[in-house]
């Protein structure tokens, strides 16, 4: 691998809804006890209207900030909960980013190490890649991985260039451990004991790929500052860098306490939480654990500096709601039979052939610009809709995705179905131009008012359950 | 050079049915309802009417498409028959074909009729239903009060109006109709209430609590409508004649362009400033005897009074407060209850708007009635704030 090889920026982000622990302990204490135990902290939560997709997007975005048009040549969505198991869902991703349909892309999946994977194929393949990992983690009710689990994003820009973190090496150990499963006819995973998981796999698994790693490297342990291993077990991490002989005060944070595991995306959520705070010449230890193990190691370098700045980990967790509704969790993931009224009976069945043809439209959010009179708008029609001009077909591309807005008119609504009312909408008006009646989401109930500024954000505009689609459009949400 | 159609077509009879909640009836008795008054009170025979408009929205609902619906539950004698929906201003749509075709001089008597059923969805407030293929995919999730709630919204910040305020005037909006519906046999409420009942209500869509919101109903309304000339030939003496009708739509420009700022109807400003065009009225504050103006929602009456330039601009908080629209007010707004309490069963209400303004002018209102009114304003819209069809009438005495 070239030296020049490595990630050449990053991304994170995490639903605005963090789920106390302590409040679903509280609701499943009668069945469960033993959760009480594990009732610390928050976990992100998905909102209604999120999917591995919308969070890819976010994570994306997020990445691709303050960078100039990247000329991505590649990307890859890793995730064990991909909404769609035929349609490549990175291509949705592709089209909300205005990628260029040039693009290779690859949704990757199957482990909890699915995110290293990509990261690792992507760095050897040599072609600048956009890898995402994300996942929106389903548990059983009173299931310590309902505890456990936490739902995010992650994303990494990786090629040739100028790296941030440049690739010193990379080892995968492939074992057919199975500390847990899910078929692809069920919902929620099936785990093993613990005990096992933590003495035959982790502490005999991981070790074994890092010295690999290292010695491939011809890097010593012990110059490691930063050591990202997901893990939802006690003691284990500590356990797996002591034997690997990285240092323990490289251990990272798994954000257990914040956050919860991400699943596929972890190590990538990490790994980005790790460059955000590492300086030039650190060096960053990545693996993940799941039927063997990945392991990479990265260089950080002067480049990192001269990033722009961006959300990041950090940025994600800072954007925080708490929330103690455990039956709103529940409901979100569809795991109580909600009686939803007449209203969310309306067929919402989307035509594959009108999706098609606005695609840029509905995906991308892309408008027009007037080249006769300059006015931007949403959805452009034939004709420019500034009445002292009305020219025709006289529009460019406009993407409107990531221009701020601000709040004309609003209602929040409790007639229209919602699956999280009340349905807060309203019209905004984007700076510099253009407008549109806009879906609300990820905002306080009343916390709104005319001229607030919102920003568009990808999500799923209506679940068709009659057929299992997804649709997929912008809303706006509040600066916070 | 075309000079409209003020008083070349008299309104030969109308006919209206109970609003309401007509759990027993179909939408085609309904409209055998309207059209039986609406017959007798004109003097002529089915076959004497040469061509119909039928007006209903949401048919899917209740009586399917076309005009053959109509055409079977009247039996009418294969006459052209139009189906229009326009909204929820398609029974002035349909109206507007008729008085048309007289205009016109194609025919001599032309049918307008209007009728929804709306009471058969199984839940409260309009239908969910799709808004077509591609608007689905981005249209925000709004609902009727949704949309017009929004109008509070804006309507408070370019005004630097408190909240309170404009809901105090919107709960005396309600309180007036329901005032005025009480003493309609065939409106759908008949209950009076107070302003703390309307400030109390259970929100529907922030600021319209469930008294914001007018009735959703089932209901038929229809006018005969024919020559001043050939109404005189019937025998019809105090002739109600038609003023002026006139439609604007929305273009995009407000839902799309920058200049419209949520708080106002860009239709209604420019379909009533033809309206008052076409009738000859320079100062409707002094002219209108009386006006039914598209109440679906409190604030949309409040806005639209400002709207038909009736309250100046910012000041129709204090003309409602002052009960300037009240029916014993200067000039009564919703005399028969309005959307608020007679209902709103979408296809009949325009020509329902226009039944009470021609029983008033006829002196046959009942308790209702006013004393000695010239001219009859309505005002009936369909959509939404941000891209509707805003349609006005102006009826009133021949030769006024």
């Amino acid at each position: 691998m070239a030296n020049d090889t490595g990630i050449l920026s990053y991304g994170a982000y995490l639903p605005l809804r963090r789920l106390q622990r302590k409040s679903i302990a509280a609701a499943n204490s009668w069945f469960a006890p033993g959760l009480r135990g594990l009732a610390k902290g928050e976990r992100a939560m998905a909102n209604w209207d999120e999917d591995t997709v919308t969070m890819a997007v976010e994570a994306a975005r997020d990445c691709l900030a303050g960078l100039p048009p990247a000329a991505v040549e590649q990307l890859i969505l890793a995730s064990t909960t991909h909404p769609f198991d035929d349609r490549q869902n990175s291509a949705i991703v592709a089209n909300a980013m205005h990628l260029a349909s040039t693009l290779g892309v690859l949704d990757v999946t199957g482990s909890q190490r699915a995110g290293t994977s990509a990261l690792i194929s992507a760095l050897a393949g040599g072609r600048k890649s956009l890898v995402m990992a994300s996942e929106h983690r389903l548990a059983k009710a009173a299931s310590p991985q309902e505890m456990h689990y936490g739902d995010g994003a992650a994303a990494l820009l990786v090629g040739r260039g100028a790296p941030i973190a440049r690739l010193v090496g990379a080892h995968s150990e492939t074992v057919d451990f199975v500390h847990q499963f899910r078929s692809s006819e069920r919902a929620h995973d099936y785990a093993w004991e613990e005990r096992w998981i933590r003495d035959e796999g982790y502490m005999k698994l991981v070790p074994a790929a890092l010295s690999a790693l290292f010695k491939a490297s011809g890097v010593a342990p012990s110059a490691v500052t930063h050591f990202c291993l997901p893990c939802t077990l006690p003691r284990v991490v500590p356990g797996v860098a002591k034997r690997a002989g990285i240092a323990e005060g490289a251990v990272r944070d798994n954000l257990a306490a914040v956050c919860g595991d991400t699943g596929a995306a972890h190590a990538l959520v990490m790994l980005a939480q790790a460059l955000a705070q590492a300086k030039s010449g650190d060096m960053i230890a990545v693996a993940a654990f799941g039927q063997g193990c990945d392991a990479l190691l990265f260089e950080v370098t002067d480049a990192i500096a001269a990033l722009p700045p961006r959300g990041g980990v950090d940025g994600a967790l800072a954007r925080r709601k708490e929330e103690t509704n455990y039956l709103r969790f529940l409901a979100f993931n569809d795991h109580i039979a909600l009686e939803r009224g007449m209203r969310a009976e309306a067929d919402k069945g989307t035509p594959l052939t009108t999706l098609y043809r606005n695609r840029d439209m509905i995906t991308g959010l892309i408008g027009g610009r007037c080249r006769s009179c300059g006015t931007l708008q949403f959805p452009r029609g034939r004709y420019c809709v500034n009445p002292k001009c009305n020219a025709l077909d006289s529009q460019d591309d406009q993407p409107f995705s990531d221009t701020r807005a601000k709040v004309m008119s609003y209602t929040g609504d409790v007639l229209t179905y919602s699956a999280d009312p009340p349905a807060y909408y309203g019209m905004i008006e984007f700076d510099g131009g253009g407008r549109m009646m806009a879906d609300f989401t990820d905002l306080d109930e009343g916390k709104v008012e005319v001229g607030m500024p919102m920003r568009m954000m990808f999500r799923i505009k209506e679940n068709d359950t009659a057929r299992g689609f997804v649709r997929y459009f912008w809303k706006a949400a509040p600066i916070v | 050079m075309a000079t409209g159609i003020r008083d070349k077509v008299a309104i030969l009879g109308m006919g209206c049915s109970k609003f309401g909640e007509r759990w027993d009836r179909n939408a085609e008795d309904l409209m055998v309802e309207a059209f039986e008054e609406c017959l007798q009170d004109a003097g002529v025979e089915r076959n004497q009417i040469e061509a119909a408009w039928f007006g209903t929205a949401i048919e899917e609902q209740h009586v399917g498409k076309s005009g053959v619906p109509l055409a079977m539950t009247l039996r009418l004698p294969y006459i052209p028959v139009t189906r229009v929906e326009n909204y929820c201003a398609t029974g002035t749509e349909a109206f507007r074909g008729a008085v048309y075709a007289v205009a016109s001089g194609a025919v001599d008597i032309a049918l307008a009729l209007g009728v929804e059923k709306l009471k058969d969805t199984g839940y409260g407030g309009l239908p969910q239903r799709g808004r077509g293929g591609l608007n689905n995919m981005f249209w925000a999730n709004i609902s009727a009060p949704g949309s017009f709630a929004q109008l509070a919204a804006a309507y408070r910040a370019k005004h630097h109006v408190d909240a309170k305020d404009l809901k105090r005037a919107m709960a005396h909006i309600s309180v007036k109709s329901h005032d005025n519906g009480a003493l309609n046999p065939k409106a759908h409420l008949r209950n009076k209430i107070t302003e703390d009942d309307v400030m109390n209500a259970p929100m529907i869509a922030d600021p319209l609590g469930l008294y914001d919101c007018c009735g959703v109903s089932d209901g038929s309304a229809c006018a005969i409508v024919t020559t001043p000339d050939i109404a005189r030939g019937l025998g019809k003496k105090d002739l109600v004649s038609v003023k002026a009708v006139q439609l604007a739509v929305s273009n995009g420009e407000e839902v799309q362009f920058g200049e419209w700022d949520g708080s106002y109807f860009a239709t209604t400003r420019v379909a009533a400033g033809r309206a008052y065009k076409e009738a000859g009225i320079d100062d409707p504050r002094k002219r209108i005897s009386m006006f039914d103006v598209h109440d679906c929602f409190s604030v949309t009456e409040l806005v639209t009074m400002e709207d038909l330039g009736i309250s100046r601009e910012g000041k129709a908080i204090g003309d409602v407060l002052d009960g300037f629209y009240d029916a014993s007010g200067k000039i009564p707004c919703q005399i028969d209850g309005g959307l608020k309490c007679f209902g709103h069963p979408i296809g009949a209400s325009g020509l329902r708007m226009i039944y009470e303004m021609y029983l008033q002018l006829n002196g046959r209102a009942g308790e209702r009635q006013r004393p000695d009114p010239v001219l009859g304003m309505t005002h009936n819209l369909g959509g939404f704030p941000s891209q509707n069809v805003s349609a006005i009438t102006i009826v009133g005495r021949y030769g006024a």
